[in-house]
């Protein structure tokens, strides 16, 4: 195992480097359970704790992708830790919730994520992007355990997650499919075929959240490809819209409730966020996507996350 | 060997056709099978499995990369999606779904490819496939296998259906001579030699087997044994066949519906360079587009009728004579 450990990594202390703020319980809230304010409090703590957690991948391998990933940490940590019906020591359940991890480059999330639900050691995390790491730049699935479908390649999720939910009502199953998208994806004109196939087959076992954090590599959605009106838009493909404010974790598990009550149509969540969310020099700036903190960057993000998990500690 | 082909040959059958039945036939046997189309299913003829399984068969509208993005989502529930549409469109539109999810990503997912190479006639190089092999060939992982008659359509296609990974089977839209016996087992992976000679041998695919088999035919009458090989699995390559071929006929022709770049002739050429140089000459399109009219007129003036195939046979045949002593090579390249 290839360890990501260069020099201004081995400077540093334990703590920076691999410590919590606060004691990661990793307890999961079984799908179902009440969303109690305690519930809420903690994975909203853990979503902080995991975005200091890329921050050190992406620092440590010099490459990667921070802003999309900081923009779904309140998503994915509701998905993994109380939505979806798993079990990481069988990856393959056949009845499985399945996520289809879209926006491919955020993937410093996903394996995070993975890693404390418990798909494979946290430790590992420290080989994203090395060689011979079984954490690829983008997810490869047959490398990384929990990772469903290849990503990267923008806009393959929604035709995808059709698919997947096409073969669950054939097997009868209950499971259900989950696809998290950016939202540059939807300059993707394949994004658009997914949508169509979603409502044609009414297929209401299928929920994507769409990251709409407003900002790709160049710029703004807004500038570089606008797809305001968006609800009205999935709304006009007949999908049901949920909008919602995507660093509320109230309002994601509500939302994830929500779309489970909706029957014979496709759900889009349209989750407004932000991009490099938590760490203000990199909120809402392009730059972001794709870049690598300097030391002192570093330091300063890593000071902001640690205030963004302390105001979640009892 | 002879009762591996039927002299003379049968009467031609839609190879369509056939692949319908054969899908119908895959339907019954394999309730894990389901199908999907592109808005095609009454060219492809997928449109038999769905009268017979409407319950398994998907149109997904004109949109082949969602055809092929929604396949991948279906083989992740344990399915066997079979993926169909034009040949040029699984290769070209939908390449990049290919490439990222059922190479890399190790969706287990069979693509289906109508109207490979000139079979579509008359709506011209827009709807032509003459360079699908050597895209999908050049994919890690991907498999590429291409039926000569109705009979290997049908023997075929429930091994794709079993074979562990990608697979691209490549069709023809037209009528086809059937030209294998019933005796005829075809094994992918697997080039099955129809006529023994050794004074050179056809590697042939798809339509142009008949049309070797008839070039050698030709040439018998001039006192030269061409051997011919069906070599229907383009990726993996027998490479072992193609070895002993070389060896035992020091020259070698390929003929195939596909441009001379990348297909079958560049899959022998990159085998022969590595393990046994020998003269070869490739019969197929040249680097260019063709143009719309009837099929077998299209294969003639576009490089690939029968005398094309049996004048490369004797091109390679005098480069066979100044190449020098292949007897004494043989011995180093054994083992290679």
């Amino acid at each position: 195992m290839a360890i990501n450990d260069n020099a201004e990594w081995k400077n540093r202390t334990e703590d920076d480097m691999n410590g919590c703020v606060a004691d990661l319980s990793n307890k999961l809230y079984a799908y179902g359970t009440r969303h109690t304010p305690e519930m809420i409090r903690d994975l909203s703590l853990r979503a902080y704790e995991y975005r200091i957690q890329v921050l050190r991948m992406v620092y440590g391998c010099k490459s990667g992708h921070i802003g999309g990933a900081f923009s779904i940490a309140e998503i994915l940590t509701a998905l993994y830790f109380h939505q979806l019906r798993l079990d990481p020591d069988n990856p393959g359940w056949d009845d499985r919730d399945r996520l289809v991890f879209s926006k491919g480059h955020a993937c410093a999330m996903l394996y995070t994520v993975l890693a404390h639900r418990g798909y494979f050691p946290v430790d590992e995390l420290n080989t994203f992007r090395a060689l011979n790491s079984r954490l690829q730049g983008h997810p490869e699935p047959a490398k990384t355990p929990g990772v469903e479908v290849a990503a990267g390649p923008l806009g393959h999720g929604v035709a995808i997650g059709a698919g997947m939910a096409l073969a669950a009502r054939m097997a009868g199953s209950r499971r259900k499919v989950y696809v998290v998208l950016g939202d540059g994806e939807l300059n993707s004109g394949v994004i658009w075929e997914g949508l169509l196939l979603g409502a044609k087959f009414s297929l209401d076992n299928l929920t994507v959240i769409v990251d709409y954090n407003g900002v790709q590599q160049t710029g703004t959605t807004k500038h570089v490809m606008p797809t305001e009106p968006i609800t009205d838009k999935w709304a006009s493909f007949n999908w049901h819209v949920i909008e919602i404010h995507g660093h509320n974790m109230a309002a994601v598990l509500d939302a994830l409730d929500y779309a489970d009550e909706i029957h014979g149509r496709p759900v889009v969540i349209i989750a407004r966020t932000t991009k490099g969310k938590g760490v203000s020099f990199m909120e809402n700036i392009p730059q972001w996507h794709g870049g690598v903190p300097t030391e002192q960057q570093f330091d300063q993000a890593l000071v902001e996350l640690r205030e963004g998990v302390e105001q979640w500690q009892a | 060997m002879a009762s591996l082909i039927r002299n003379p040959f049968g009467q031609p059958i839609m190879m369509r056709k056939a692949y319908g039945d054969a899908l119908v036939e895959l339907g019954q046997a394999r309730k894990d099978v389901v199908v999907l189309s592109a808005d095609v299913s009454s060219s492809d003829f997928s449109h038999m499995f769905e009268q017979n399984f409407p319950d398994r068969f998907f149109n997904v509208g004109i949109a082949e990369p969602a055809l092929v993005d929604s396949a991948v989502g279906l083989a992740n529930g344990g399915l066997i999606p079979i993926v169909n549409t034009f040949a040029f469109l699984i290769a070209t539109r939908a390449l990049e779904m290919v490439r990222t999810h059922l190479c890399y990503g190790q969706a287990n997912v069979k693509l289906a490819g109508a109207y490979a190479g000139l079979s579509d006639s008359f709506d011209g190089p827009t709807h032509h496939s003459i360079t699908d092999i050597a895209i999908l060939r050049s994919l890690p992982r991907m498999t590429i296998v291409v039926p000569a008659d109705p009979l290997s359509v049908i023997r075929l296609l429930p091994q794709i259906a079993a074979w562990e990974g990608p697979v691209y089977f490549r069709l023809c839209r037209n009528e086809v001579p059937q030209i294998y016996a019933d005796d005829c087992q075809p094994q992918i992976g697997k080039g099955m030699t129809l006529i023994d000679g050794d004074d050179a041998t056809i590697f042939a695919c798809g339509v142009l087997v008949a049309r070797s088999l008839q070039a050698a035919e030709i040439l018998r009458h001039e006192g030269i044994h061409a051997r011919v090989v069906d070599m229907h699995t383009i990726k993996p390559l027998d490479v072992e066949l193609v070895a002993s071929c070389a060896r035992e006929t020091g020259a070698i022709v390929t003929a195939e519906e596909h441009t001379i770049i990348g297909g079958l002739g560049g899959a022998i050429a990159e085998c022969l360079a590595g393990i046994c140089p020998t003269p070869l000459e490739r019969v197929g399109l040249d680097d260019r587009f063709a143009e719309c009219g009837p099929y077998l007129d299209l294969l003639d003036k576009y490089g690939m009728s029968v005398e094309a195939i049996a004048s490369a046979v004797r091109r390679v045949l005098k480069r066979k004579s100044t190449t020098g002593k292949l007897e004494n090579r043989s011995e180093t390249t054994q083992n290679a």
